[in-house]
């Protein structure tokens, strides 16, 4: 039994920490909360449908499919949306970005319509598998092992290359990076990319988990997300990921435990809880205000 | 080298920079000397294009490079050590002196001038894995003139490398300083400081909110009584 609700919630943790990344590294970088996060994940989700349903390619093309045309739609939405209003107040950004979330969700609600999509039967062949006293299905499994595959290429693209480098420099100070030559802009882009494609790896994923694809899927899982990016400390990546697996867990132990009607509240409950205890949230650190 | 021309620089209401000009040549240690808020971090600033002008022209070896894009300074040869030193704190030591050669792609190259860097400064050697946010503060003023001179400057801007270091270190820094003026790059040099600055500079130009007040031979400007009054504390 704990077993298999330790299982279940690391699976549904992990595609949290894969949105949480997002949340956290474009915070990290310009201080904002990407509100239109959530539909990039709905969008991917849809693009993911598209490509097992009427492309018939198998779930992990269907996945790098989704995060290519995610990564260039994040592209798009900070060129369009957010680069103008990076000089001005943060909450025109924001506005900005609560925008673009109502447009991709009416948009994908005019293309597909309200009813939520399922995949064809045959997408993805599951087999439960007994470890223990607990069943698992090996869909839960390629969740975890997809979700931490893709986070230990994201750890190694931010500490080891050129440009992740680039990115953490400039996550820490936007003007002396320009001093060194990082062309600011291009990192931002990347950045937004790089979330954005986790996201759809995410909404591929959930909606494999779930059967269900719909219009509105991102608006609460984008909300847990950001509630896991925050939980683990915003801007800070290893704090996304671990923030998102304690969101999981605790979300499935607590429904475990007979509150299933409280589901979607006992994220926030976490989240108000630890913000109490520890405003800079478990892995963040206080941002002191440079002059 | 440098040529500053009638620059001007607003912070919203504020007049920050008022018809600024002056010349850098090749080779020179040129000091910017003035009184806190006299502006002599905007001309910095201002010559690496972080904080644009509101008019006139700034050209280096004949290029006009008012317009240019703060990350296409550093390629042209121009690199700047900022006030405070703004080292990257979470990053390694040996990561900080990587994102000074961002502009550049010769691996081998770059391995070699850090190794230089190391030889200049062996402190930084002995702490490169560590964050550089462990350093003191005179290794850091270290770490961030090695991180300018990973670009290969033709001209390197300093601004303020004395600032709250002890008096042995500033010393230090300052014939380090020198040692790079004469290994061939040209310096502009920003201080506070202006006994230190004028000693080891050829020439000095005196700001004084917003403008240039005074300018002319170093040596002759620290024995000028006005300069003496007013910056030298006499």
């Amino acid at each position: 039994m704990f077993l298999q609700q330790l299982i279940n919630g690391i699976a549904l943790g992990s595609v949290y920490s894969l949105i949480a990344l997002g949340y956290t590294m474009v915070y990290g970088i310009i201080t904002l909360i990407n509100f239109a996060h959530g539909e990039i994940f709905m969008v991917g989700a849809f693009v993911g449908l598209l490509l097992i349903s009427v492309a018939k390619v198998n779930i992990f093309f269907a996945i790098i499919g989704a995060m290519v045309f995610c990564m260039v739609l994040g592209v798009v939405v900070e060129l369009v949306a957010y680069r103008a209003l990076r000089k001005s107040s943060r909450l025109s950004a924001l506005i900005s970005a609560i925008g673009v979330s109502i447009f991709l969700s009416s948009l994908a609600l005019m293309v597909f319509g309200a009813d939520a999509k399922g995949f064809p039967d045959n997408a993805f062949p599951v087999t439960q598998l007994h470890i223990g006293n607990a069943d698992v299905s090996t869909l839960q499994l390629v969740i975890i092992a997809v979700s931490a595959l893709l986070m230990m290429g994201l750890e190694f693209i931010v500490q080891k290359t050129k440009i992740g480098k680039a990115m953490r420099a400039t996550s820490e100070d936007y003007n002396t990076s320009a001093l060194m030559g990082i062309n600011v802009n291009r990192v931002i882009s990347f950045t937004f990319a790089l979330g954005s494609a986790l996201a759809a790896a995410g909404g591929v994923l959930v909606g494999v988990l779930f059967n269900a694809v719909s219009f509105n899927m991102g608006l609460m899982a984008g909300l847990k997300a950001f509630a896991a990016a925050v939980l683990g400390g915003i801007g800070s990546i290893p704090g996304a990921m671990l923030g998102g697996l304690l969101l999981g867990v605790s979300e499935v132990f607590g429904v475990a435990i007979g509150y299933s009607s409280y589901r979607d509240a006992i994220a926030f409950s976490i989240l108000v809880l630890v913000l109490l205890l520890k405003p800079t949230g478990l892995l963040g650190q206080k941002i002191t205000k440079k002059v | 080298m440098l040529k500053v021309d009638n620059i001007y620089v607003n912070y919203g209401a504020i007049k920050a920079l008022q018809n600024v000009s002056f010349e850098i040549n090749t080779g020179e240690i040129v000091a910017l000397i003035g009184a806190n808020g006299a502006g002599k971090t905007t001309i910095l600033n201002t010559i690496s294009n972080i904080v644009p002008s509101v008019s006139g022209k700034i050209t280096y070896e004949g290029k006009d490079i008012t317009k240019t894009a703060p990350h296409d300074i550093v390629k042209v040869g121009i690199s700047q050590v900022p006030e405070g030193r703004r080292v990257f704190a979470k990053m390694s030591v040996l990561e900080n002196l990587e994102m000074g050669a961002y502009t550049r792609s010769d691996k081998a190259e770059i391995a070699a001038d850090i190794e230089k860097i190391f030889q200049r400064f062996p402190r930084l050697n002995e702490r490169k894995k560590q964050p550089a946010k462990t350093l003191s503060g005179g290794e850091q003023q270290m770490l961030a003139m090695g991180r300018a001179l990973m670009s290969r400057p033709k001209l390197l801007l300093l601004d303020e490398p004395s600032m709250g270091l002890a008096p042995m270190l500033v010393e230090q820094i300052f014939q380090i300083i020198q040692e790079i003026n004469k290994s061939g790059t040209t310096i502009l040099l920003v201080e506070q400081n202006a006994n230190m600055a004028l000693s080891i500079a050829h020439r000095a130009y005196v700001l004084e909110t917003g403008e240039v007040v005074m300018q002319g031979d170093a040596k002759e400007l620290a024995r000028s009584p006005e300069v003496r009054k007013a910056y030298l504390g006499e």
